[in-house]
């Protein structure tokens, strides 16, 4: 309980949000909080909304009404290379490297946006731009020790293997800087050994970098073992929340996954 | 051993640097008006293949719209520097706009000035169709171009018309295109070296992943489009300054074609690609022309050889240049020691596997 009294101060908030595409209401009033430190999950069948929430967190999407509060500042409507700037990093579902570039390259080109120089002092290499490239470099190589890509380096992204794609989507967003880490679902296409190395990788990034993760995920055995609190959304609404143990026995839970026994 | 490997290849850069240096004054001083021409036209190709592989290639966006900004430069250079007092005799249906008729500036800054205009342009019409994306922002930008080419043809106080203007001073020296062509050159190693060019091909890769990354989308398409219409508009005053005389017809969409042939065939994203095919389409089509000439072999005259027929076979090479190597002669590769000397290894390989006599450099 101790735990829980330390880390109230909440890093996301989502207020009431409702994300409407024509007639369909893909996410219907969802209020949600993500507090410092912790690790959060959203869960819920295919199509539940899951992917949309996400969206609407980082920017992707303008929900259609609602408000969506990181550290108490509304980032609603922000384009999403700026809520990035203010320290919210994601991953995608179906993973967006940039497949033609090395590995390096790409962890090197998520530390552009805290290049302070304009794209003339870059070119001529300008004393302080120069400075400022060289950081870049010297970061980059530190989390590509730390991450344990070295051998990856010169790789080109899309010539990884699956797991390792999935880990060096994780690198990239690390590479920005953020306090909020979004993970949509991490482990798909892992076998249950990649999925163990997964939940200890999380867990080692975010005390080590000292990160708040929200993510969506459908093995049920990482969400379990790995999460704080649990989000469960069916068809865009909220049915439950609470620590694993409540979430696994919630009867509105096992109804959404397993469907409702029909009356004989 | 790192260190010794840069050596080798400072010294060969020098190597490089002092051969074409002498190169280019030999041909400066002993080569025909008509082979310093097609120098001049292969500098301003490769200009103009740099500006469009920036966006298409590096950027990743299709656009077709150089020939209008090609257009800007060239119009800058033609219109402010006209002698004033033949100016008379070239506007001789109207009289040109009395408040541009006694402007007369040197070649430099009406170039500079036409690189500037037509960045200006990138930048207005960059507003509205940069958020557009693929085949809608191809056809959107072409439009543009075309809006650029009508608006010059009837501005005829301006521009002359469909006349067009000619005694714009010409130069049949190589210096300012092969300068121009170097300086743009290094500039665009440098600005993809740098931080912004990573950004660019990151948009490239994959747009949604590139702002999730924190990269602002429009600002950075802006700036790739706004620096690709300044080399555009320089590359259209330089062919305004060889040439001598320009209309607007020179500017039809089908121009901006030929460039994307240049950029296709050396390799979208490729700078050094750019620079070579740049050189084999326009010396190409000129070495070609002996295919428009009647030929006769063994005293039979053969048909097919006349005018035009050079474009027929041009598009023959081309398609077969296009089936063996689909990304262009580079790829997204530059050209480098590295890469010739891997080459050379891979050739004498292959040699040698054919004929093991030749192991040992023949030294037996």
């Amino acid at each position: 309980m101790n735990q829980a009294l330390k880390t109230m101060v909440p890093v996301l908030e989502t207020k009431n949000i409702t994300m409407r595409f024509g007639g369909v209401v893909a996410v219907n009033d969802l209020s949600i909080q993500v507090n410092q430190g912790e690790i959060v999950a959203l869960i819920g069948p295919n199509g539940a909304g899951k992917t949309t929430a996400f969206n609407v967190i980082t920017g992707v999407y303008t929900p259609t009404s609602g408000d969506v509060l990181l550290k108490g500042e509304s980032i609603t409507g922000l384009l999403p290379d700026k809520i990035t700037q203010k320290g919210v990093a994601r991953t995608f579902q179906n993973i967006r490297l940039f497949k033609n570039l090395t590995v390096y390259e790409n962890i090197l080109i998520a530390k552009h946006l805290r290049f302070k120089a304009d794209f003339m002092s870059a070119t001529l290499q300008l004393p302080h731009a120069r400075r400022m490239e060289k950081q870049m470099h010297t970061d980059t190589e530190l989390l590509i020790n730390r991450l344990g890509l070295q051998s990856v380096k010169n790789e080109i992204a899309s010539s990884l293997p699956y797991g390792q794609q999935r880990h060096l989507e994780i690198a990239r967003a690390l590479a920005t800087e953020p306090e909020l880490l979004l993970l949509d679902e991490p482990a798909a296409g892992m076998n249950p050994q990649e999925t163990d190395e997964l939940t200890a990788f999380i867990r080692e990034i975010k005390n080590e970098y000292n990160l708040t993760v929200f993510m969506i995920e459908h093995h049920m055995d990482l969400v379990m073992e790995i999460s704080d609190r649990i989000y469960v959304l069916d068809f865009g609404v909220l049915i439950a929340e609470g620590n694993p143990d409540q979430v696994q026995n919630n009867p509105k839970v096992i109804e959404a996954y397993l469907g409702v026994e029909e009356d004989a | 051993m790192k260190k010794q490997y840069d050596k080798k290849r400072v010294v060969l850069n020098l190597i490089l640097i002092a051969a074409s240096v002498a190169l280019l004054i030999y041909a400066n001083e002993n080569m025909s008006f008509y082979s310093k021409r097609i120098i001049n036209l292969c500098a301003v190709y490769a200009i103009m293949g740099l500006s469009m592989n920036l966006i298409n290639g590096f950027t990743g966006m299709f656009s077709l719209g150089s020939a209008g900004f090609m257009a800007i430069g060239a119009y800058a250079v033609a219109i402010f520097t006209v002698p004033v007092d033949v100016r008379a005799e070239v506007f001789y249906l109207q009289p040109m706009w009395p408040l541009i008729a006694n402007i007369h500036i040197g070649f430099l800054p009406a170039m500079i000035l036409g690189g500037f205009l037509s960045a200006i342009a990138a930048f207005l019409i960059g507003f509205p169709v940069l958020r557009l994306r693929g085949d809608y922002l191809a056809i959107a930008t072409l439009g543009f171009s075309e809006i650029i080419r009508i608006a010059f043809t009837n501005l005829q106080t301006v521009t002359n018309g469909p006349l067009g203007i000619k005694y714009i001073p010409s130069f049949d020296e190589i210096w300012w295109p092969v300068g121009v062509a170097i300086v743009t050159t290094v500039f665009m190693f440098l600005l993809i070296k740098s931080t912004y060019g990573r950004a660019f091909k990151a948009i490239r890769e994959d747009e949604i992943a590139a702002e999730a990354m924190g990269i602002n989308l429009f600002k950075h398409k802006m700036l790739s489009f706004v620096i690709s219409g300044f080399m555009a508009g320089m590359g259209g005053a330089l062919m305004a300054g060889i040439l001598g005389t320009i209309d607007p017809k020179q500017f039809l969409f089908t121009l901006t074609y030929n460039f994307l042939l240049i950029i296709v065939l050396g390799g979208m994203g490729s700078i050094s690609g750019t620079i070579i095919s740049s050189v084999i389409v326009t010396a190409g089509l000129e070495w070609l022309r002996i295919a428009d000439e009647p030929m006769i072999m063994f005293g039979y005259h053969i048909p097919m050889f006349r005018p035009g027929f050079r474009m027929v076979v041009f598009s023959i090479l081309l398609m077969a240049i296009v089936l063996f190597f689909s990304k262009g002669l580079m790829g997204t590769k530059e050209l480098s020691w590295e890469l010739l000397g891997n080459w050379y290894k891979r050739q004498r390989a292959r040699f040698i596997k054919k004929d093991p006599s030749l192991k040992g450099g023949g030294s037996k």
